[in-house]
């Protein structure tokens, strides 16, 4: 069975991949080690997980402005999610999202995204039409 | 969005590319946060460091260069991520420093100024109660929003640029009046005495708000802090919580009370003691073990530059002290014999640049630096994803230890 969540309309294409979820906010340079591609800070609830071509779907932004050009300069290497969903961006995540033409969507109307959605399962975002779908358990 | 006529100008191409690429970068924004309009900015304040932007920053400031369009309205840099007076000695490549240097100059070409400084409230052109602002990095956004009483949201690098470019930018967030009301309301029950206890106490409120868009509103301060208190105080905020605007009852000036922010039917939340000290606690260092002293995050005003001194003054480290100033500041404490006091101590001021953005886990490895001790709140929050074990203690106490050679 699917499930749709709507939420705000987003930011950048549509694209499937496999979720990978934490009850923790994100901040690209606070949190990950860039070059591994790997959530790098021990506090982290995903300490030590790839994120590459993953969909994370995470709760908020933290930190500083520095995920604008972080965002960008992954894509460009190619060692970067291929989403982010969370229940609330802040402006430097939507901002990062739009030069790095990430897609990013949040503002769900079915509740905590993050304990909606599991670590492996298969979605779709569609940030024009403000949805996500889950296609596989 | 509702654009004006010079707006549709800009996104049909009529000004060049590259300011249609700003305006198109702005509705983006402007959509996903349901902005009605544009609106005009009095200053551009754009963080960019290498590490963050790399080679494909570069190329893209690079590709701006090439063209016709300069900034519109006065635009400054925030921090470099290298000192190109001072980066081998860090363990900084050449690789590295290009990278700056490339964006240095295409910055150059399009006419903004290179301040290199996340402190340009104290030392460049603070901006006034009202005036809206596209400022980048996070303790000048919070400073200017709740200290000055500007309208600012967090705005990355490139959209700080796309803001100089266009003179204008989106009116979601905190451009918006509604926005700037209280949403949480905290008691302090016990008063900072000295900068890391503001910056404490600014991490305890940002990680309980949480949230970039809540409002806390603090009252049972006994006094008005220093710039440099408050500073801390809200760059601590700003980084544990995603925090860009804060009130102080009685202290900053949108809440002369508490009903003037919106705030008298909230519950108060007090900030204990037991709080406080177990931030503290979870820097408390690991034992004895030192390896590099930092002080910057903010960069040190002329007057934390003179504290810093006075601890330096006739001794000497035995652990590496590391500390960063505005090029604006190290002029002046060069000239009044700061900066000497503290290189004759074996100290090194950089210029120019903050810690934390000089690739620091890059120079932390070069250097086989991993258990870190500041006076920053902020900058031990960050450093932990660097591979640092980082550890808090107020300034003496961290000139201190780099002259024992080892924690307290």
């Amino acid at each position: 069975m699917t499930r749709i969540f709507a939420c705000h309309t987003g930011i950048g294409p549509i694209v499937s991949g496999e979720a990978l979820v934490a009850a923790d906010n994100f901040s690209a340079r606070y949190d990950l080690d860039r070059i591994k591609g790997v959530f790098s800070r021990p506090q982290h609830l995903l300490f030590g997980q790839s994120y590459k071509d993953k969909i994370l779907v995470l709760n908020t932004a933290k930190g500083g402005v520095a995920t604008d050009w972080m965002l960008h300069e992954m894509v460009a290497r190619g060692v970067a999610p291929k989403a982010l969903i969370l229940n609330s961006a802040n402006t430097i995540l939507a901002q990062g999202a739009a030069m790095a033409n990430m897609t990013l969507v949040d503002r769900f109307l079915d509740g905590d995204i993050t304990k909606l959605i599991k670590t492996g399962q298969m979605i779709t975002v569609n940030p024009q039409a403000g949805n996500i779908q889950i296609v596989s358990s | 969005m509702r654009l004006t006529d010079e707006e549709e100008a800009m996104l049909a191409g009529d000004m060049g590319p590259h300011v249609q690429w700003a305006i198109d970068h702005q509705i983006k924004i402007g959509t996903f946060f349901d902005a009605a309009d544009m609106v005009p900015v009095s200053q551009a304040h754009m963080m960019a460091d290498p590490e963050s932007f790399g080679d494909a920053g570069a190329a893209f400031m690079e590709d701006i260069a090439s063209g016709k369009s300069k900034v519109v309205i006065p635009m400054i840099t925030d921090p470099r991520g290298v000192d190109l007076s001072y980066y081998r000695p860090l363990g900084q490549t050449e690789e590295m420093a290009s990278l700056e240097r490339r964006f240095i100059t295409a910055c150059e070409t399009i006419g903004i100024m290179m301040t290199n400084t996340c402190i340009n409230y104290q030392t460049v052109m603070p901006p006034v109660f009202g005036d809206h602002v596209a400022y980048g990095d996070t303790g000048v956004v919070i400073y200017s929003n709740s200290v000055c009483g500007a309208r600012s949201n967090f705005e990355g690098g490139p959209s700080a640029l796309a803001a100089g470019l266009t003179g204008r930018t989106p009116r979601y967030g905190l451009h918006l009046e509604q926005n700037r009301t209280a949403t949480r309301r905290y008691r302090v029950t016990t008063q900072p005495k000295e900068l890391t206890d503001w910056g404490v106490l600014g991490a305890v409120i940002g990680r309980k708000a949480g949230s970039y868009w809540e409002v806390p509103v603090i009252a049972g301060l006994d006094h008005a802090p220093t710039s440099d208190e408050i500073k801390h105080f809200g760059a601590a905020m700003a980084s544990y919580g995603s925090t860009p605007l804060f009130h102080i009852v009685g202290i900053t000036p949108e809440a002369p009370t508490i009903e003037a922010v919106g705030g008298t039917g909230l519950l108060e939340e007090k900030i204990t003691a037991a709080e406080i000290a177990a931030l503290r606690d979870s820097f408390a260092g690991h034992g004895d073990q030192l390896d590099v002293v930092v002080l910057a995050a903010p960069q040190l005003s002329l007057v934390e530059m003179r504290e810093a001194a006075s601890h330096c003054a006739g001794r000497h480290v035995k652990k590496p002290l590391i500390v960063c100033t505005s090029p604006q500041v190290y002029g002046d404490a060069t000239r009044m014999g700061f900066v000497g006091t503290i290189e004759d101590a074996g100290g090194t001021v950089l210029q120019g640049t903050c810690f934390y953005n000089q690739y620091a886990r890059e120079i932390g490895e070069a250097n086989g630096w991993v258990n870190l001790l500041s006076n920053s709140a902020k900058i031990v929050n960050i450093l932990g994803g660097y591979g640092y074990r980082p550890a808090l203690a107020s300034m003496q106490d961290c000139i201190e230890a780099a002259i024992e050679g080892k924690m307290a």
